[in-house]
């Protein structure tokens, strides 16, 4: 047999650089999106605004309203991207996002009830807390219907059954909605947007996301096992139960927190493993960390467009990722044909 | 070194019992061939005993320890797995691929050290798919990739391997190539069990062939007492001729004795 041994590759230098122009770009772009705003601020009152000096005014915007609202739609598209491909890699199917499973139509479900039930009129954390609470109910037949089979089809074939019942619980509240403000209040919400956000509600989300992107990172190396199957995960050593278990309730406690806040914005986590794949070496665990940092950028940038837009009334966050979603993946499908 | 017990050991797939009452013992140093007709147990046989099936009675001990009482991770450190068939769920470049045979040795967010990478290109050079590694993995023929894979279980550095079909897809030289490699393999002290279809090269790399039939072992031995004329009638219904070429034994499945296996 042949001996010649070429050098391997030291490190996936590749993938650190790219990591590195995505930090740089989510950095950019969260600066861009705290100078962006109906009041021109120039961006060097920030810093004055930081250190508790300058224009009150100008303090409250930008540490009330602009700040919360550029970390939120970096923090949201991180757990996105993330979420999406933590789940392509465990599913090891392409279509995986955190919708498939059926969390973010749960969380959005309790959302909704929050609203018809007029839970949030009475308190304003109730509303994110229902979410959360609908996330985080979609776990138990996820894990129970998950548990008597080891293939992901039974995941999948389980999330679709709970994204159908939260579409119709969803349907029956706006059914059953008293007038057609409560109705429009719903639908508004569903578009999903990070307007007029506030501290608060990135004391909601953060928490919730920094423990699903900590539960989710946590498995790569399980992710990666699993290119060879379940039997050749398990010979190599991964637990796969607790793989799952950490996996989903990453996907729940965090897409639940992100959903808490924007409500459902679609396609984020679908596209970004898909456009970041092939700049890494492609194995589950190195799209990870890029796809939390590109989701990041993505939806900064549509946060960013959703203002500059002019249209007559606001744009909502989630109409326009997936409207932006849609060409970009079709294009990046035609290109990238067969390559998963 | 490792040794492989297994007492009394029954599995059930689909309510099904596919193995039942087998008692082995697996010792290093002679390369043990499993063979049997297709539905024989051989592969349940294989995952059993590296725990990704539970045993309904009986159990497997591991260097005398309970399989029930090792983590995963443990076994996969004493025991390397090639599993049949080639699933690849995603196009990662040959060298990655192999490199997941490191993933027993790695924490959950640690990086490649020296040590892997040596390994990995140990691997490689030894199977002769060193100058495939930066292919990329689901690009590869049949073949290629059935000796990536092996560069995979044997990337892992564990003393033990369960090899499931490992020629299926090669030609004959690879054919040969790979069991020398395994029977080079056992004979340096590993333990290397080898599931075959092909009963010519199992009479002649093998040193042990287990025999197994409607989930029992039918016989255990050297070749030339497993592969007996009454066996091979019984268990495949073929006859078959012998004989010897440049000092190798051959073994020529000739026809169907007296009964098809469907009609049996």
């Amino acid at each position: 047999m042949r001996s010649a041994v070429p050098d391997l590759p030291v490190a996936p230098a590749r993938t650190r650089a790219l990591v590195l122009f995505l930090i740089l770009a989510a950095i950019l772009v969260g600066i861009v999106s705290i100078a962006v705003g109906p009041a021109h601020i120039p961006v060097a009152s920030l810093y004055g605004a930081l250190a508790g000096r300058g224009d009150p005014i100008v303090r409250d915007i930008l540490l009330q309203l602009r700040l919360p609202r550029a970390a939120l739609a970096l923090l949201i598209g991180a757990m996105l991207g993330a979420g999406g491909a933590a789940l392509q890699g465990y599913l090891r199917n392409p279509l995986a996002e955190p919708g498939v499973l059926g969390v973010s139509g749960m969380a959005s479900l309790g959302a909704v009830f929050a609203i018809y039930w007029r839970l949030a009129e009475a308190h304003a954390w109730l509303l994110p807390v229902c979410a959360i609470l609908g996330a985080v109910a979609a776990l138990v037949p996820l894990l129970l219907l998950a548990a008597r089979s080891e293939s992901p089809l039974t995941l999948i074939l389980s999330g679709v059954a709970l994204a159908t019942l939260s579409g119709a619980g969803i349907s029956l509240a706006l059914n059953l909605a008293p007038n057609p403000f409560a109705a429009m209040e719903i639908t508004t919400w569903l578009l999903g947007s990070l307007e007029d956000r506030s501290a608060r509600d990135v004391w909601i989300a953060l928490p919730c996301i920094a423990i699903g992107l900590g539960l989710i990172l946590w498995d790569g190396r399980s992710l990666d096992a699993l290119t060879l199957g379940e039997d050749g995960a398990k010979a190599l050593g991964a637990d796969l139960r607790r793989v799952r278990l950490r996996l989903l309730a990453g996907i729940a406690i965090g897409v639940g927190g992100a959903v808490a806040v924007s409500g459902a914005i679609g396609f984020v986590g679908l596209i970004i493993p898909h456009l970041v794949r092939p700049l890494t070496d492609r194995s589950p665990s190195a799209v990870l960390v890029p796809a939390a940092l590109a989701g990041a950028v993505l939806l900064g940038l549509a946060d960013l467009a959703v203002r500059l837009i002019p249209t007559p009334a606001p744009l909502k966050l989630g109409v326009l990722t997936a409207f932006l979603g849609v060409p970009v993946f079709i294009h990046h499908l035609l290109r990238e044909r067969r390559l998963w | 070194m490792v040794t492989v017990a297994i007492e009394r050991l029954a599995v059930d797939l689909g309510g099904r019992r596919i193995l039942d009452g087998i008692d082995l013992a697996l010792a290093p140093g002679a390369l043990i061939g499993l063979i049997g007709p297709n539905g024989a147990g051989k592969s349940t046989l294989a995952r059993a005993l590296l725990g990704l099936l539970p045993a309904a009675d009986g159990r497997v001990t591991i260097d005398g320890t309970a399989l029930s009482g090792l983590s995963p991770k443990r076994v996969s450190q004493r025991i390397a797995y090639l599993p049949q068939g080639q699933d690849i769920y995603w196009p990662i470049s040959v060298e990655r691929l192999v490199g997941l045979g490191r993933l027993p040795h790695l924490g959950p967010l640690s990086r490649l050290g020296p040590d892997d990478r040596a390994a990995i290109a140990a691997a490689l050079d030894e199977t002769g798919t060193a100058h495939l590694a930066a292919r990329v993995a689901t690009e590869l023929s049949g073949g290629e990739r059935a000796r990536v894979m092996l560069a995979r279980a044997l990337a892992t550095g564990a003393p033990a391997l369960i090899a499931d079909e490992p020629l299926a897809s090669l030609d004959p030289g690879h054919q040969i190539d790979v069991m020398d490699l395994l029977a080079r393999r056992a004979r340096a002290g590993a333990l290397v069990i080898v599931v075959l279809h092909d009963l010519a090269i199992a009479a002649r790399f093998c040193d042990r062939l287990v025999l197994l039939d409607h989930g029992r072992v039918l016989a255990d031995g050297a070749p030339g007492d497993a592969l007996t004329d009454e066996a091979l009638g019984r268990v495949y219904g073929i006859s078959a001729w012998r004989g010897e070429a440049d000092g190798v034994p051959l073994l020529v499945p000739l026809a169907r004795s007296g009964r098809t296996a469907w009609q049996s």
